[in-house]
């Protein structure tokens, strides 16, 4: 029989090691799966995990692309990490990713065609107030009525959606698209355009914000008070309480950041990679740095990581697609199972895993 | 705008067979969280369901066999959840949004092939005498037998919480797992049962979508209906009776709204469109106003036996 | 040894790092109560989950009426007639009183009948309960009932009652006792839990005492003396705290007409609470659990807002500031739950340090936390108070309840508080820790701090205090000084108006 035994404290060496394993085990499984589906599962393994980068043939290509994906991913992953912690659940990011991206392009686009040098910069802001506006709702709602903020804040992406694809053809129309669905293309409109910093790295704006908020929200968390009583109310509502901590205060404060951070995620991707805001311009990063989140075990460092990793899982998933004709929700799969592994391993953390008669439980 | 084009017949009858996805995945739910356990991965069960019923019934012709099947594989990956929360003890929130995107995954890939295809969908039943009656005839009594099926089977939660020594035993569990384990009940087996529970009826539910009430397979069919039969629990108070109430009163909205946007109300399209999650919203806000009544005391929290 | 009902023989129990029975055997015969008396950690609860079935040993036997006896599950053990009434952990609040019982018989008879067997039982044995009421809304005696209810509707054999009486008042602890000598004398064999010594010498026919999981001695209490017992249970003698002769100076607290709804649907609400607190002096509060105890240790320390005008520290009136306000002008707090309220499990003991101390011990410079501040602090207390623990950066979780208890209390004693409140200082802590605990809070006083204990343990309060007072369903009894008090006044002190006699049916 085994059992568990809870661990008198956490452990150091499984908190770090749970991830590799659970990508081991991801690859293991994955790979059975892709066999399964016909593929050879090395070839597969390797199309996804090692040529994006270092393919002479199309790493040229693919390579830029990992900091363009995992940009936004650690950006709200970042910010859901600090709400976690608190245990506030906001699994709406993909909403206010959506509503920040809308708020900052038509910020913009009412001042078209301006070239001022201020436009990207307000916009910038416009995208950040507007994801925080859409995470203030779940907010206002769970500290005034007690609203559960994980079905408000999820009701709210379906939403943000159906707003999406009302401004696209109607609000934020391209007057000069001929009346097809979408907004005036950024790309081409230089003062509002997210463009390259440096050519062919893939580093644009959205980047250099998520390098800046992995750095905040560690001095956050590891020296700040503020950081100090977002743990504590994660581990110890109670105690927190007793602290002096304004659970409220909290709630905002996790909820605004995560919302502004995926509402900048979400400008800086319409602005830059998506170009134009569009009927289906988001592209699930809102759920997938759910994920990210968990594997780099809410620690900045780890979430910087773990945005790189879920990267390369997207770049490597689309060249199996291209190449070896690997269906696209494969890596969808490949992903959340990943998540799944991670969530099982990390019984070792807390847990001695003992061998031997267990108590009747 | 042209509101008589929308007959009332038709509409109540709408009602029941867009109630009934939900009503299943939530009466399911509520017997899960009546334990203790929170599986916020409802959504992910159902979509399987929903893509797991509609390939079985497509290569066996067989709408039926499309259930059974649907309802093992809500079941199978439910069984999942089950071991990583109550073997592992992993987080039951993070478990339950990584059951989620698993399912999500999972129902696009075997989904794909079946994309665009048609299936035969379950008859109705005619219930003798009762089908024929003017009116509410054809509103209530000439459905097929899934919305009936549904019905029965919250009366039967309902009957089996309230009347059984099983069901005392499950809600024993939920209130307070310390005690029912110093009573020697098996926790971790009342809980595993009623995760298979609330997996096999969320794909049941999904199923439905997929074969009766769209019906065919698209990806994300289940928009969400998910996450509104959690809600609906949380709206009934975790009463068996109102989770039936609630999941009809959700199906009234949507096919109301749908409705209204065929008829051309001058309303936005986006808004009808996001009305059911407007009024989800908006109806937890009233529920969770007036207190959170009848919560099951455990829910939420793992268990681990440490004698 | 056909007069034996239960004989152990041997029974070994180890858990990682320690073991929790070593080697135990005694005997309890037919009809007779007999007492197992010891620390807490000694081993009672581990032999007693044996002997239920809850915990199977790693060594020895168990022969039950004659017959080898070793139950697989707590079932086993019911259908053999063993029946158990827990300290803790075994009721439900949002179920009925019928529901409750039921689930803990094998096989209950329809709802109707059980009811009225409830009915007759509850008759019989002079324990009124309504099988229909909520279990959430019934009192700490009441729900002691149901338990007591729920094993004597199986015609145990052998009672097994887990520190019975730390839940009741003076009065209700006589009813018990009636109830039990009548079991007694139709041939029901008790065994009965406890470290209150002159309990155990008026009501149990013998006695045996575990030290550190080994069993010490089996006696005859009647023949034996409280200090002779106490120093077999204790191994050694201690020293009693010894008060510093010292005058109450001014009025340091003033809580006034202090009012306040329940927190929650089980809570206890506070009833037009006063009293006065003065400089140097300690104030005990006694009660039954559950009589707003926590409710008014929060509405104490901040954590729950009081009424304007309803809190006084000196001549401010904090009633509407938070703990942090409230600890920078110098009230702090202990609350009884250490795991989860007075501290953060998870989390270290510098971090719990900044719990409480990071303005006071200057942690804090705009908002950064100056962890080498806190480290120190940490420190002091650990060295301060004889925590055990490899370090302070040890999780909270991972230090003995008695060595985070004195943590828990040592930080807040070392910021010099002008005012203290502690809730169940003692509660769960070894004889020498409780002892050490109590001593500084008495030398806290006698530097001048003003002191409110807040605490179950009747002979704590009357050892420590100057004057007593008792929480009823929220209400504070008036406040008299300890001298001079008997013991029937604290039983109707701590009764108010809800006595036994006129409890509702």
């Amino acid at each position: 029989m085994i059992h568990l035994e809870r661990r008198p404290q956490p452990s150091r060496l499984w908190t770090a090691t749970t991830p590799l394993i659970a990508v081991v085990l991801t690859m293991i499984v994955g790979g059975t799966m892709f066999a399964a589906l016909g593929t050879d599962p090395f070839e597969a393994i390797r199309t996804i995990f090692w040529d994006p980068l270092f393919n002479t043939q199309f790493a040229g290509f693919t390579r830029p692309q990992l900091l363009v994906k995992a940009g936004p991913l650690i950006l709200i992953a970042i910010g859901l990490s600090i709400g976690f912690r608190a245990g506030i659940w906001n699994i709406g990011a993909e909403g206010q990713y959506i509503m920040g991206a809308i708020c900052g392009a038509a910020a913009g686009l009412a001042l078209y065609p301006s070239e001022s040098p201020l436009i990207f910069p307000l916009m910038i802001l416009a995208g950040g107030l507007g994801g925080w506006a859409w995470a203030a709702i779940p907010a206002v709602l769970k500290t005034r009525f007690g609203t559960n903020e994980i079905l408000v804040s999820l009701m709210l992406v379906y939403v943000a959606e159906n707003v999406l694809a009302s401004v696209s053809s109607g609000l934020l129309r391209n007057p000069e698209g001929m009346g097809f669905p979408g907004s005036r293309n950024f790309k081409e409109w230089d003062a509002a355009h997210n463009a390259e910093i440096v050519a062919g790295t893939g580093m644009h704006w959205g980047v250099v914000f998520a390098f800046i908020a992995v750095i905040a929200a560690y001095v956050l968390l590891t020296r700040h008070i503020q950081g100090f009583n977002i743990r504590l109310t994660g581990e110890a509502p109670r105690a927190a309480r007793f602290s002096g901590v304004n659970p409220a205060r909290i709630i905002f404060l996790c909820l605004g950041i995560s919302g502004a951070l995926a509402g900048l995620a979400g400008l800086f991707e319409v602005t830059g990679p998506a170009g134009q805001i569009s009927i289906d311009f988001n592209s699930g990063y809102g759920f997938t740095a759910i994920i990210v989140a968990f594997l780099g075990r809410l620690n900045p460092i780890g979430i910087l990581l773990a945005g790189l990793l879920m990267a390369l899982t997207y770049i490597g998933g689309e060249l199996a697609q291209l190449m070896l004709g690997l269906p696209g929700a494969s890596i969808q799969l490949f992903q959340g199972m990943l998540l799944f592994f991670l969530l099982a391993t990390d019984v070792f953390t807390n847990y001695r895993v003992r061998f031997g008669r267990s108590e009747v439980a | 705008m042209d509101l008589s084009a929308i007959n009332p017949v038709l509409l109540v009858a709408s009602v029941m067979v867009s109630a009934t996805p939900i009503l299943l995945a939530a009466i399911g739910e509520m017997v899960v969280e009546k334990s203790g356990v929170l599986n916020l991965g409802v959504e992910g069960m159902m979509i399987t369901g929903a893509v797991v019923g509609f390939a079985v019934a497509v290569n066996s012709t067989s709408p039926g066999l499309g259930f059974v099947a649907a309802a093992l594989a809500g079941a199978l990956l439910s069984l999942s959840f089950g071991f990583l929360t109550q073997y592992l003890l992993s987080n039951q929130v993070a478990t339950g949004l990584g059951l989620t995107l698993v399912g999500l995954g999972l129902s696009s890939l075997i989904g794909k092939p079946y994309e665009g295809m048609k299936t035969a969908t379950l008859p109705k039943l005619d219930i003798p005498v009762l089908s024929d009656l003017p009116v509410v005839g054809r509103m209530l009594f000439s459905h097929d037998i899934m919305v009936y099926l549904s019905l029965a089977l919250v009366a039967a939660v309902w009957a089996f919480l309230k009347y059984t020594r099983a069901g005392l035993i499950l809600r024993a569990v939920g209130e307070s797992h310390d005690s029912a384990h110093a009573l020697g009940y098996k926790v971790v087996r009342v809980r595993l049962l009623a995760i298979l529970f609330g997996g096999a009826c969320a794909g049941l539910g999904g199923a439905y979508l997929s074969l009766v009430r769209v019906p065919q397979w698209t990806e994300g069919i289940t928009a969400g209906a998910g996450w509104i039969a959690l809600a609906i629990v949380v709206f009934a108070s975790w009463r068996a009776g109102r989770v039936a109430v609630g999941a009809y009163l959700f199906g009234g909205i949507t096919v109301l709204q749908l409705n209204l946007q065929a008829a051309g109300a001058a309303v936005p399209v986006a808004l009808l469109s996001a009305s059911p999650y407007l009024i989800t919203i908006l109806v937890l806000v009233i529920i969770s106003a007036r207190g959170m009544h009848g919560a099951p005391a455990s829910l939420g929290r793992p268990f681990h036996a440490s004698t | 040894m056909a007069d034996n009902l239960l004989s152990l023989r041997g029974l070994t129990k180890a858990y990682p790092g320690v073991i929790a029975n070593d080697d135990v055997s005694f005997d309890i015969r037919h009809g007779e109560i007999h007492a197992l008396l010891g620390e807490n950690g000694a081993g009672k609860s581990t032999l007693v989950k044996m002997i239920y079935g809850l915990v199977k040993p790693d060594k020895g036997e168990m022969t039950f009426d004659g017959v080898p006896f070793a139950p697989a599950k707590p079932s086993d053990a019911r259908s053999a007639g063993v029946a158990m009434v827990f300290q803790h952990f075994s009721l439900f609040e949002a179920l009925d009183v019928a529901e409750n019982v039921a689930l803990g018989m094998e096989n209950p008879p329809k709802p109707g009948d059980l009811a009225r067997q409830i009915r007759e039982v509850s008759e019989t044995y002079g324990l009124p309960l309504d099988p229909t009421r909520t279990v959430g809304t019934l009192s700490a005696g009441e729900r002691q009932r149901v338990e007591i209810i729920r094993c004597l509707l199986q015609d145990p054999r052998l009672l097994i009652m887990d520190e019975p009486t730390s839940v009741l008042t003076p009065q209700e602890v006589e009813i018990l006792f009636k109830t039990l000598r009548k079991l007694k004398a139709e041939g029901t064999s008790i065994l009965y839990i406890s470290h209150k010594l002159e309990e155990i010498r008026s009501l149990c026919d013998h006695a045996t005492i575990l030290r550190l999981g080994q069993k010490v001695a089996t006696c005859t209490p009647a023949e034996t003396t409280a200090r002779e017992l106490a120093e077999m249970m204790v191994g050694a003698s201690f020293s009693a705290p010894e008060a510093k002769p010292h005058s109450p100076g001014e009025v340091a607290l003033k809580v006034d007409g202090l009012s306040l709804p329940a927190p929650g649907a089980f809570g206890t609400p506070l009833r037009d609470v006063s009293f006065e607190l003065c400089a140097g002096e300690v104030l005990g509060i006694g009660g039954v659990a559950g009589n707003g105890q926590d409710e008014l240790l929060a509405a104490l320390s901040g954590e729950r807002l009081a009424p304007a005008a309803s809190v006084w520290l000196g001549p401010r009136d904090v009633s509407r500031e938070g703990p942090i306000a409230r600890r920078d002008a110098g009230l702090l707090s202990a609350p009884e739950e250490r795991l989860g309220h007075a501290a953060a499990p998870n989390m270290s003991l510098i971090e719990n340090a900044v719990l409480t101390g990071a303005r006071r011990q200057g942690m804090l410079n705009n908002g950064m936390i100056q962890w080498g501040t806190a480290r120190g602090f940490a420190e002091q207390v650990i060295r301060t108070f004889d925590v055990r623990t490899p370090g302070p950066g040890t999780a909270a979780r991972a230090l003995s309840g008695g060595n985070l208890q004195k943590y828990v209390i040592g930080r807040e004693i070392l910021q010099a508080p002008e005012v203290l409140v502690v809730n169940q200082p003692t509660w769960g802590v070894d004889a020498a820790a409780a002892a050490a605990i109590r001593q500084a809070l008495l030398d806290l006083a006698s530097q001048g701090a003003a002191i409110l204990c807040i605490s179950q343990d009747l002979d704590e309060l009357m050892e420590i205090s100057d004057r007593f007072g008792a929480l009823n369903e929220g209400r504070l009894s008036a406040i008299r000084p300890v001298a001079g008090l008997s013991i029937d006044q604290i039983g109707l002190m701590m009764g108010g108006a809800h006595d036994m006699e006129v409890a509702h049916v």
